[in-house]
């Protein structure tokens, strides 16, 4: 008696099983290649060993066969002998020895598992890991927030070379210069709403006047500053970040370190040192672009003229107001290019690496520079300027 | 009978700005071949590898892959012939976010529907198939030695047993006993599988065990043959390569 299991005509790749008394002949014919291999394997998983005692696996009536096709073979074999079939050796042409040879190895451990990211246990552990992380992250800025105020102080006391007067120009440029035309604009149109809103309510009062007072205090003493620091930490911190993070992937940051290189000296000095410069003139140029920005506005909104809005604007700001703005600039963009740099130089040696800690120095710059902000206005409370 | 051509080269021009590397270049690559690429470093073999595969800007000339012109194809067409061919780079270029048995699965993800398990059990395989201890699997590239890096990005290159493979420099970074084995694979490989291999090496061991022909790089052109007719070319820079003392050791 003799049983004949066929699978479906047309697939390329087919599997027949006949039975005869206790003994299993299963036959691969067709093409056995890793197009196939996915349909094989359910097949062949199906196959019912039933009480078999005997298995041949006959390879003859294949018209090729690839590397995952004679995977297959091999592991059906093992599956077999693991469940006590004897199984002969496996019937094939010659030429494909070699395949078989290779593809013969000892499969144990599953190379990829798939966590489950959805249980409330790993929810707790990315909470832990994350708080832990956190508390790392501030020692470790910390850590390198002494080593760079050692290194600056040493680089303006000392200098003895440590800083490349052409890279620092070259920053300044790139984080100063070359930012001109979008904080420019930016700071411009933010003077318009200022301007417009601030005329809105004051027009209730008959106090349109007052405009020129919300304007000049407004950007000088805050929005100024402010818009332009969080411009630049889009900006710069993120480049600083990234240019930084992929010499690490390619070993640049290694290979200097073995040269003898100082990395701060070399890297991160001229970027923070730039940014130094280039944000005071920075937030000097949006204080005039907002204030050209609320001029126009009020010209047209109110039909206050250019030489009433001046008189009104020296009687509204003095020159704290202005000083006060400007000194915190260097602030935040120290605090900017140290963190655009130290998360630069905590990138791992792989691609996602890099993106994910752009992202996070521009979050973290920009909120450094929010809560510095807050910090002064109390300061300057305090001290009542 | 006639020889079956799967990659077809002709009038070949490359250059960078002023410097022509491939000047009117032909090149035939018959089915269940390997052979091997060589030339003086800088002469452009990447390059020729990279025409081929279609990552370089060629400036004149036809290539034909399994007799299609390649700047010709959609991108439909060109990803049935992307199915077909396995690429190692010469710096290995695995995907630095993934483990290698994820690196080893990223073709059969793009072009099959396969059961998670089952391309487990390929890609360590694979694995095993180029040398690579089962603990690799689960580390990232960044982990692994250079010689490791090679190796798992040839298990990649052969991902999907592909009809053509083009490796850049497959031996480098490897010690002897490993590059033997590497010899042993693509023999097998080939003749079980009628594999096509397109490999540039530097390496006189590897080319006198696996290549049936080799093309030589001079003179912006390519000269071909066995290594016993190269031998008795009397280009100089030919003999150079073949009748150096290296040469000499490796035959
Ligand atoms: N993208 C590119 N832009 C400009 N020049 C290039 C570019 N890629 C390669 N070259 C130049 O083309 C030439 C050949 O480079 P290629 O990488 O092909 O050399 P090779 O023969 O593979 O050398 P090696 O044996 O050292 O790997 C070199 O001179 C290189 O400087
Ligand atoms: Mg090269």
């Amino acid at each position: 008696m003799s049983t004949a299991h066929d699978t479906q005509d047309d697939a390329r790749a087919r599997v027949r099983t006949e039975r005869k008394a206790r003994s299993l002949r299963l036959m691969a014919e067709g093409q056995w290649t890793t197009r196939e291999a996915a349909a094989l394997d359910a097949e062949l998983r199906r196959i019912d060993l039933g009480d078999a005692t005997d298995a041949v696996i006959d390879g003859s009536g294949l018209e090729r066969i690839d590397s995952a096709g004679a995977w297959l073979l091999v592991r059906t074999k093992r599956d077999w002998e693991q469940r006590g079939t004897r199984v002969a050796p496996i019937v094939l042409d010659d030429v494909y020895n070699a395949l078989l040879h290779a593809v013969e190895h000892e499969h144990t451990a599953p190379p990829v598992t798939i966590h489950d990211q959805h249980t409330l246990q790993a929810f707790v552990g990315r909470v832990g890991k994350a708080t832990v992380h956190g508390l790392q992250q501030g020692v470790g800025i910390l850590g390198y927030l002494g080593r760079v105020t050692v290194e600056v102080t040493e680089a303006i006391y000392h200098p003895r070379g440590n800083l490349k007067f052409a890279a620092l120009v070259h920053q300044v440029e790139e984080t100063g210069i070359n930012a001109l035309p979008i904080v420019g604009l930016l700071s411009f149109l933010i003077g318009i709403v200022l301007a417009y809103q601030g005329a809105d309510q004051l027009k209730r009062f008959g106090a349109e006047v007052f405009t020129i007072n919300l304007l000049g205090v407004g950007l000088l003493r805050e929005l100024g500053g402010l818009v332009t620091a969080i411009i630049v930490a889009g900006r710069s911190g993120s480049a600083f970040t990234a240019q930084i993070g992929t010499m690490r992937v390619n070993e640049e940051i290694d290979a200097m370190e073995t040269i003898g290189i100082n990395t701060v000296d070399a890297l991160v000095l001229p970027r923070i040192l730039g940014l130094v410069i280039a944000l005071p003139f920075l937030t000097f140029y949006a204080d005039v672009m907002g204030l050209l920005g609320g001029a126009v506005m009020c010209y047209f909104d109110l039909g206050i003229t250019v030489p009433v809005f001046m008189r009104q604007l020296q009687d509204a700001i003095s020159v704290n107001t202005f000083m006060v703005g400007m000194i915190k600039a260097p602030v935040f963009a120290f605090i900017i290019g140290l963190v655009g740099c130290f998360e630069g130089l905590q990138v791992e040696r792989n691609a996602a690496s890099v993106g994910k800690l752009t992202t996070r120095s521009v979050v973290e710059s920009i909120f450094l520079v929010i809560v510095l902000d807050a910090g002064f206005s109390i300061l300057f409370s305090i001290i009542g300027i | 009978m006639e020889k079956d051509v799967v990659i077809k080269i002709r009038g070949l021009v490359n250059g960078f700005g002023s410097q022509i590397l491939h000047d009117h270049l032909d090149l035939d690559v018959y089915r269940g071949e390997v052979l091997g690429v060589v030339g003086g470093s800088g002469t452009g073999k990447s390059v020729l590898l990279r025409s081929i595969i279609g990552l370089n800007q060629i400036r004149s000339g036809t290539i034909e892959v399994f007799g299609k012109d390649t700047s010709k194809l959609n991108d439909m067409q060109m990803r049935d012939i992307e199915m077909r061919w396995g690429v190692l780079f010469q710096e290995g270029a695995l995907f630095s976010s993934q483990t290698i048995a994820e690196n080893i699965q990223v073709p059969m993800r793009e072009y099959l529907d396969m059961p998670q398990q089952l391309m487990n059990e390929i890609a360590s395989m694979k694995l095993s198939m180029v040398g690579l201890p089962e603990n690799a699997a689960v580390k990232y590239p960044s982990e692994l030695s250079g010689g490791m890096k090679k190796r798992a990005g040839l298990a990649r290159a052969l991902a999907l047993d592909p009809d053509i493979v083009f490796l850049d420099e497959p031996t480098a970074g490897l010690d002897p006993i490993s590059a033997n084995m590497f010899d042993e694979l693509i023999k097998d490989l080939q003749k079980s599988l009628k594999l096509t291999v397109f490999m540039v090496t530097h390496d006189l061991d590897t080319l006198r065990a696996t290549t049936d022909r080799i093309a030589v790089l001079v003179d912006r052109k390519i000269v071909v043959g066995t290594i016993d007719e190269l031998r008795k070319n009397p280009h100089p820079w030919i003999q150079e390569y073949f009748s150096g003392p290296r040469g000499r050791a490796a035959a």
